[in-house]
C-alpha cells in the first residue's frame, strides 16, 4: 500500500545544531507508526515538520504522492493532518463544542454562529470515535483523558487522514490509556494514519504497526513491530557511547560519609522515596521527561510542594520552606530552564553571578556592596569556568546557551556550596563545552562537594556517575552503582512500570535504606 | 558549533570600555534625558516667563510631590509590580499628622505616626502580594479605595486646618536658598539611589523583576524582598503627605486622587520597563521632573487643563513607544 504521507530525505538545521539529518518516514492509511527515539533525538523537530510549525531545509513532504510544502500550521490543518500536542490546545473555560470548532465556527447569513448545527456535527465525531462526552460541558471540568479525546476530535472535525500523537499516554492512567488506544482502533479500521510516540516500549508494542527509531537527528531503523523486541529497540535508542568527553573515572571514597539523607513523598501521591547522598559523590537522577526527577530536586531545596520532606543533613533534621532554606544550608540548585528558572536576563554577567552571594563583597562592616572587589572576584571565577564573555559587565542575554549555563555554574561556584543539584547541565550545550562542565564537576566532587546530577542523556549520566538512580512514573525503580551503570540497564528501567514487578522489587531496597 | 562561532564574534579584545557616546546611547538615561531636554527648550521657546527663576523654583516645588511618590513607586514597578494605593495613602498619612497636630499631640509624634501609618499600609499590600501572592494591581486597588475611606472617616469628610505655623517649613521653607521640599526629595531620591544600587536588597529588587521565579530557585528570599518594596512605597507616599499637608497648611482627605497616575507615568517616561527589572531612579526624577515642567509650561501657555491632559497622555504613549524595542 503507498504511504498517505512520507517525508523523503528531510533535514533540518537550527543555527550551530543538526536537528535532523537526512530523515525518511513513511506512514500508510490504517497505520499506527511508532516514532522512537531519546530526547533530543529529533522526534520533535520532525513533527514540527509535518505539521508546518517548521520548514525543512531539505527533502520532500508527500501527502498521496504529491509534493507539498506546508507554510504554516494551518496549512497542514487544511492538507488533513491532525495533530494532539502534548501541551493541550483547549481553552478551559469554553465549552466542549466550543473548542472542537474555535476559529472556523459555522455561521448563518447574518454571521451568527450556527450552534445547533456544531452539535450535530460534534455528536457525530464522538459517535465516531466511540466516546460518551456532554459536548456542552466546560472543558476545564472533563478528566485529562477525556481532554485529550476533546483533542483527537478537534484535530479530526477537519477530516484528518493522518492523525499525530506526541506523547498522549504520559498522563492517563492505564484504563485511560486502553481507552485511548480502543479509540486508535477504531481510526486504525476506518484508514486514518496516526503517528504515535510514546516512551514506554510496552505500548508500542500494544498498539503500532510500525517503527521508525531516530537518533541524534539521524534516521537508524525502520521495521515493523513484529520483527523486533524490547531489547532490540533500546539498543537501537541509546546507540553507541560517546567516549573521551568524560574524565577517568577515579577511584571512589566508597566509605566517605553520608551528608544527605532524605525522605520525600510527592502531594497527590501515596508513595515515599527515599535517598543517602554521600560526601564527595555523583549521584545521578536518571529517567524519562516528566518521571519525577527533577520534582525530587526541586523538593530536596523545598521548591516543590511535599507530602513528606524529611531531611536530614549530617545526620541533623532540616526544614527546607523555600530555596533560601536550603540555600541557607548549602544546598544549591542548578534548574533545569536556565532562561526560564536559572538566569536574571536584564542582568549583566556579574549580576548574575553574585546574586546569591552579594554579602561577600560588602565594605568592610558596611551593608553596601564594592563593585570593585565584586568585580575582581567574578573576573576570577569567570576565567576559571571560562566563560567566553567580552567583559564581566556584558549582559547574559547575549552569550550563547552554553555560555550562560558556565554564568549560572559559577554563580553556585563563589556561593560554597557542600550540595550542588544539575538539573540538565548540558542541554543544548556543543560537546567542547560539556566536557569542560563534567571535568568541573569532578573535581568539585574531588573536594568533598556532594553532586546529583539530574540528565536525560544516558551517556553523561554513565560517564560521569558514582550512582544512579532511575525515575519512573514519579518514583524510583532502580539504584545502580559502578560497574551496573549501563545505558541499557537503565532505559529497561526507565521505561519500566513500577506498579507492577519493578516497585515491588525496589520496595526492599527502599527499607533497607530506611 | 554555535558557541564557537558567536563567542569569537563577541570575545575579541577583551576591551574594558566602550567609547563615551556609546555608553551614553545606551545608557537607560538616555531618552529620558533627550525627552526632558527636548520639552525643556519646547517651553522655554513658547514661553518667554518660563526660563524665569522663581518659575523654575515653581516648576520644582510643584514636581516634588508626585516626585517623591515615584521613588517608592519605582521600587513597586523594578520588581514588575504596581502600586495604585499611593495617593490615598499620602492622604490619609497627612490627615493623620494633621488630626494628631490639632489634637495637641507633640509635633515630632505626629508626623512620625503619619509615617508610619503609610509604610504600614504598604507593608500590608506586600504582606498580601508576596505572602498572600494576590496580584498588586488588585491589592493596592483595594487599598487605594479603602484609605481613601480612611482618611473621610478619620476626618469626618472635612479637612484638618490649624496646624502651628512653623509646620509650613516642610512645604514652604528654604534652606541655604534652596527649597525644603526639593531637599526632601532630592534627599529621598539619594537613599533609594544608594538602596537600589549599593545594596543587596536593591540588586534583589531588579532580580525579582528580571526573573522572579530564578531569583527564588537561586536562594533569594522573594516575599521578603515584596513586601520591603511595598512597604518603601507606602513610605515614600508619607513622606509626600507630609510635604503636600505641610504646603497645604491643612490635611485634606481627598486629595491625591489620580497621583498615582501621574507617578507610573514619572517612572515609565524615566526608562523603566513596566514588566520589570530594567530602570533606575535617577531616571524617575528625569520623569518626574519633565512632568512638572510639561504641567507648568501648558499652564503658562494657557492651554486647558482638558487639553493639558490629553497632551500629557499623548507624551507617554511616545515615550513607550520608544523605550519599547529596547529589550534586545
Amino acid at each position: 500500500m503507498a504511504a498517505v504521507l512520507s517525508l523523503e530525505n528531510v533535514s533540518k538545521g537550527f543555527p550551530g545544531v543538526k536537528a535532523l539529518d537526512d530523515v525518511s518516514l513513511g506512514v500508510e492509511a490504517g497505520e499506527i507508526h511508532a516514532l522512537l527515539g531519546e530526547n533530543g533525538a529529533g522526534k520533535s523537530t520532525l513533527m514540527k515538520i509535518l505539521c508546518g510549525i517548521y520548514q525543512p531545509d531539505a527533502g520532500t513532504i508527500r501527502l498521496d504522492g504529491e509534493a507539498r510544502a506546508f507554510s504554516s500550521y494551518r496549512d497542514a490543518c487544511a492538507a488533513g493532518i491532525g495533530i494532539v500536542f502534548q501541551e493541550f490546545s483547549l481553552v478551559p473555560w469554553l465549552s466542549v463544542v466550543d473548542n472542537i470548532f474555535l476559529g472556523r465556527e459555522p455561521r448563518n447569513r447574518v454571521g451568527l454562529i450556527r450552534r445547533s448545527r456544531m452539535l450535530a456535527e460534534a455528536s457525530e465525531l464522538f459517535e465516531r470515535l466511540g466516546i460518551d462526552i456532554d459536548p456542552e460541558i466546560s472543558v476545564y471540568r472533563l478528566s485529562v483523558a477525556d481532554q485529550q479525546f476533546v483533542e483527537i476530535a478537534k484535530a479530526l472535525s477537519l477530516n484528518a487522514r493522518v492523525l499525530v500523537l506526541d506523547e498522549p499516554t504520559a498522563p492517563l492512567t492505564p484504563t485511560e490509556v486502553e481507552r485511548l488506544f480502543a479509540i486508535m482502533r477504531r481510526l486504525r479500521e476506518n484508514g486514518v494514519a496516526m503517528v504515535f510516540i510514546s516512551h514506554h516500549l510496552e505500548e508500542i508494542f500494544q498498539i503500532c504497526d510500525r517503527i521508525t527509531v531516530l537518533r541524534d537527528g539521524g534516521f537508524v531503523a525502520n521495521c515493523a513491530v513484529s520483527e523486533t523486541d524490547h531489547d532490540a529497540l533500546v539498543e537501537m535508542m541509546v546507540g553507541r557511547r560517546v567516549e573521551n568527553i568524560f574524565p577517568p573515572r577515579g577511584p571512589r571514597d566508597k566509605n566517605a560519609p553520608v551528608l544527605l539523607e532524605a525522605e520525600i513523598g510527592m502531594k497527590k501521591t501515596a508513595h515515599t522515596d527515599s535517598l543517602k547522598l554521600a560526601q564527595g559523590e555523583i549521584l545521578g537522577f536518571a529517567g524519562l521527561v516528566g518521571s519525577g526527577r527533577s520534582e525530587m530536586g526541586m523538593a530536596l531545596i523545598g521548591a516543590y510542594p511535599t507530602r513528606v520532606a524529611r531531611i536530614r543533613l549530617d545526620g541533623r533534621e532540616m526544614r527546607f520552606s523555600s530555596p533560601a532554606d536550603a540555600l541557607a544550608a548549602g544546598i544549591g540548585l542548578l534548574p533545569e530552564d536556565r532562561k526560564s528558572q536559572g538566569l536574571i536576563l536584564p542582568f549583566s554577567c556579574s549580576d548574575n553571578i553574585t546574586l546569591n552571594h552579594l554579602a561577600q563583597f560588602y565594605h568592610r562592616s558596611t551593608p553596601f556592596i564594592s563593585r570593585h572587589k565584586e568585580s575582581r572576584q567574578v573576573d576570577s571565577v569567570m576565567d576559571q569556568v571560562r566563560v567566553k564573555a567580552p567583559s564581566n559587565a556584558t549582559p547574559v542575554r547575549s552569550l550563547s546557551g552554553g555560555n550562560q549555563q558556565k554564568v549560572v555554574i559559577a554563580r553556585w561556584l563563589e556561593r560554597g556550596c557542600r550540595i550542588l543539584i544539575f538539573d540538565e547541565p548540558t542541554r543544548g550545550i556543543d560537546v567542547g563545552a560539556k566536557s569542560e562542565i563534567y571535568m568541573l564537576m569532578k573535581r568539585l566532587a574531588a573536594q568533598g562537594i556532594a553532586i546529583i546530577m539530574i540528565s536525560s542523556e544516558l551517556p553523561e549520566i554513565t560517564g560521569v556517575c558514582d550512582r544512579v538512580l532511575v525515575f519512573s512514573h514519579g518514583r524510583i525503580v532502580a539504584e545502580l552503582a559502578d560497574d551496573d551503570i549501563d545505558s541499557e540497564t537503565i532505559m529497561r528501567h526507565a521505561v519500566s512500570e513500577p506498579r507492577h514487578d519493578d516497585a515491588d522489587a525496589r520496595e526492599p531496597a527502599a527499607e533497607e535504606v530506611r | 558549533m554555535t558557541d564557537t562561532s558567536r563567542d569569537a564574534a563577541i570575545s575579541a579584545p577583551r576591551r574594558k570600555r566602550a567609547p563615551a557616546w556609546q555608553r551614553a546611547l545606551h545608557s537607560p538615561m538616555f531618552y529620558p534625558l533627550l525627552g526632558f531636554i527636548a520639552v525643556f527648550i519646547l517651553m522655554a521657546l513658547l514661553n518667554d516667563r518660563f526660563l524665569d527663576i522663581n518659575n523654575l523654583e515653581n516648576v520644582a516645588r510643584q514636581g516634588t510631590v508626585i516626585g517623591i511618590i515615584a521613588v517608592g513607586m519605582s521600587f513597586a514597578i523594578f520588581t514588575g509590580g504596581i502600586d495604585l494605593s499611593v495617593g490615598p495613602v499620602m492622604a490619609l498619612s497627612g490627615t493623620i499628622m494633621a488630626g494628631l497636630m490639632v489634637g495637641g499631640w507633640p509635633a515630632p509624634i505626629a508626623i512620625a505616626a503619619g509615617i508610619c501609618v503609610g509604610a504600614l499600609l504598604g507593608a500590608f499590600n506586600g504582606f498580601c502580594v508576596a505572602f498572600g501572592r494576590m496580584p498588586p494591581i488588585i491589592v493596592t486597588l483595594a487599598m487605594m479605595g479603602a484609605a481613601h475611606g480612611l482618611a473621610l472617616i478619620y476626618t469626618g469628610g472635612y479637612p484638618i486646618s490649624g496646624l502651628p505655623s512653623w509646620f509650613s517649613w516642610f512645604g514652604r521653607g528654604n534652606v541655604l536658598g534652596l527649597d525644603a521640599p526639593v531637599l526632601i526629595m532630592l534627599l529621598v531620591y539619594a537613599v533609594a539611589y544608594i538602596v537600589l544600587h549599593h545594596t543587596a536588597f536593591g540588586r534583589y529588587v531588579y532580580a525579582v523583576g528580571g526573573n522572579e521565579e530564578a531569583t527564588r530557585l537561586t536562594g533569594i528570599r522573594v516575599p521578603r524582598t515584596k513586601m520591603l518594596v511595598y512597604a518603601i512605597s507606602g513610605l515614600t507616599a508619607a513622606i509626600s503627605g507630609l510635604v503636600i499637608t505641610s504646603r497645604l497648611m491643612s490635611g485634606q482627605p481627598s486629595i491625591g486622587i489620580g497621583f498615582e497616575l501621574d507617578a507610573i507615568a514619572a517612572v515609565v517616561l524615566g526608562g523603566a520597563s513596566i514588566a520589570g527589572g530594567r530602570g533606575v531612579i535617577v531616571g524617575t526624577l528625569v520623569g518626574a521632573m519633565l512632568l512638572a515642567i510639561l504641567n507648568n509650561g501648558l499652564n503658562l501657555m494657557g492651554v486647558s487643563s482638558y487639553l493639558q491632559d490629553v497632551i500629557k497622555g499623548g507624551i507617554i504613549l511616545l515615550a513607550v513607544y520608544i523605550g519599547r524595542g529596547r529589550e534586545a
